[in-house]
């Protein structure tokens, strides 16, 4: 169903504050330490303390549980504006408000979820993510290992490939599958505290970029309150918040990834044009063909983050995600961006020259490049591209 | 379902001629569902995708069922909850030539 484009609604004040706070505080301190949690591929625990402080952990919880309410286009904003500082604390943050969305929007029936969500806002708490696993090749959307359920508790064990920054979370969000006699896809999301849980460390993290999101494999133990499995099936909830929640956020931080890395192409471009007043740089056109991709970055995240806040407010908006128009508009975005981002990133390159591939120059893109080429990996495109083609061979686009 | 409205307003349609639709569902279900249960054997409200039908086998289904229908279902009716049951995708065949 095509619909007029609307005019977002403006930011509400308190965002905008919240915004702010990241820009002139939380982006510093990500700057101050980027190298070293890059060098040692070690967690930027300075970052997540400094976005504590400014409460934007909670961003996305309600306000009524002692959050922001922030929608997609704020939250998209936030990460964006941390990206070009640190790719890895935005992908942590990002990472982080994608849990919570799904808390938010699948699991405020259950009064113990909703309690968590207000622990969660009142202790900044930080929520990781597990959906991967040894044995499913990729595919999030099936599962091996399942939940069991007795006497009001559930047991949940799982050996996963890749866990986002598990080891510093407070807890972890958890797909598996509904039960020991459940379908490979017939899953849910389970929460597991920490405390209820046991964590064993299987690989390492030693990657290319994003060397700070802490990510390796781990085995996992726990046992909690059945409340804490997360009401309905893992694929609404999937279709209707984690997928939308992933690919808008991710590609509005590898935009902002990107975009860093065109200021500084800029900003040597410049400083090349004051050496010889009246002499057009040779790097200035390809800064322009580089601003004018961004800008086609940019709008394709703002677009749909836009869209999905006014579905949001949709009374058949949740009916709406589940489509297959709207699926594709996301896996649309997602390839599109996460193969443009990395152009960018080349082309700012391509503009410095020798001082971008130095680490320790001020013009370096080294990691800009290094943290950009996650994204056609996380979640591979190839896998993504094959579920869009089989859509089209039913979709009509009418 | 006695509580589904599709049972009790198809009145005037024969009822062998929607069991026959039922089979032949089933049938494609067999073929392209790659269910983890004898897709005979489905009861009209099971639920298909707990009963292992992946969103790409799926999209299998419904291309069969444009095939052996001569339908096709128009871009509002391509989600998850039409597709749910042999129940629902009979209705969701019935919508659909009719629209």
């Amino acid at each position: 169903m095509r619909q007029p484009f609307e005019k977002p609604r403006a930011l509400e004040p308190s965002t905008l504050e919240l915004i702010d706070a990241i820009r002139t505080k939380v982006v510093d301190v990500a700057a101050q330490y980027a190298d070293e949690v890059d060098r040692h591929a070690r967690f930027p625990a300075e970052t997540l303390n400094a976005l504590r402080e400014v409460r934007a952990l909670s961003a996305a919880v309600p306000r009524e549980l002692g959050g922001m309410g922030c929608g997609m286009r704020e939250l998209a904003t936030m990460c964006s504006t941390l990206a070009g500082a640190c790719g890895s604390s935005a992908m942590v943050l990002a990472m982080h408000h994608i849990q919570v969305a799904c808390l938010v929007r699948h699991g405020l029936s259950s009064p113990e979820l909703r309690q968590y969500l207000k622990d969660l806002a009142a202790n900044q708490y930080l929520l990781g993510s597990m959906t991967s696993e040894v044995g499913t090749q990729g595919d999030t959307r099936s599962s091996i290992c399942a939940v069991e359920r007795a006497a009001g508790r559930f047991t949940l064990k799982k050996d996963a490939t890749t866990a986002s920054y598990c080891a510093y979370a407070d807890a972890i969000l958890v797909t598996c599958r509904r039960a020991s006699d459940a379908a490979a896809s017939d899953q849910v999301l389970v929460l597991v505290k920490q405390k209820d849980s046991a964590l064993k460390q299987t690989t390492t993290w030693d990657t290319m970029g994003m060397r700070g999101t802490c990510s390796p494999g781990f085995r996992l133990e726990s046992s909690g309150p059945e409340q804490h499995i997360v009401p309905g099936a893992f694929a609404d909830s999937s279709a209707q918040t984690m997928v939308p929640y992933s690919h808008i956020l991710w590609s509005s931080l590898w935009w902002g990834i990107a975009a860093d890395a065109v200021a500084k192409a800029g900003q040597f471009v410049r400083g090349e044009a004051r050496k010889q007043p009246g002499t057009v740089p040779p790097g200035a056109t390809r800064l322009a063909e580089a601003s004018a991709q961004l800008q086609a970055l940019r709008h394709n995240w703002l677009a749909l983050a836009c869209e999905f806040d006014e579905l949001a407010q949709r009374p058949d908006g949740m009916q709406q995600l589940l489509t297959m128009g709207w699926a594709l508009k996301m896996n649309n975005l997602k390839i599109t961006a996460s193969e443009a981002a990395p152009q960018v990133v080349h082309k700012a390159l391509q503009i410095i020259g020798v001082l971008g591939f130095k680490n320790d120059s001020k013009y370096s893109v080294t990691r800009h490049y290094r943290d950009v080429l996650s994204a056609s990996l996380m979640i591979s495109n190839d896998r993504i591209a094959g579920k869009s083609a089989a859509m089209l061979l039913v979709f009509k686009d009418e | 379902m006695s509580s589904n409205p599709d049972t009790w307003e198809r009145g005037g349609i024969d009822n062998d001629q929607r069991i026959e639709t039922l089979a032949r569902i089933r049938c494609v279900l067999l073929q392209h569902g790659r269910l983890g249960k004898d897709a005979m054997q489905l009861a009209e409200n099971d639920d298909l995708y707990a009963a292992g039908m992946t969103s790409l086998a799926s999209v299998n289904v419904m291309l069969a069922l444009e095939s052996e229908f001569g339908v096709e279902f128009p871009d509002q009716m391509l989600n998850r909850s039409m597709f749910i049951t042999v129940g629902a995708i009979e209705a969701a065949l019935r919508k659909a030539a009719g629209a």
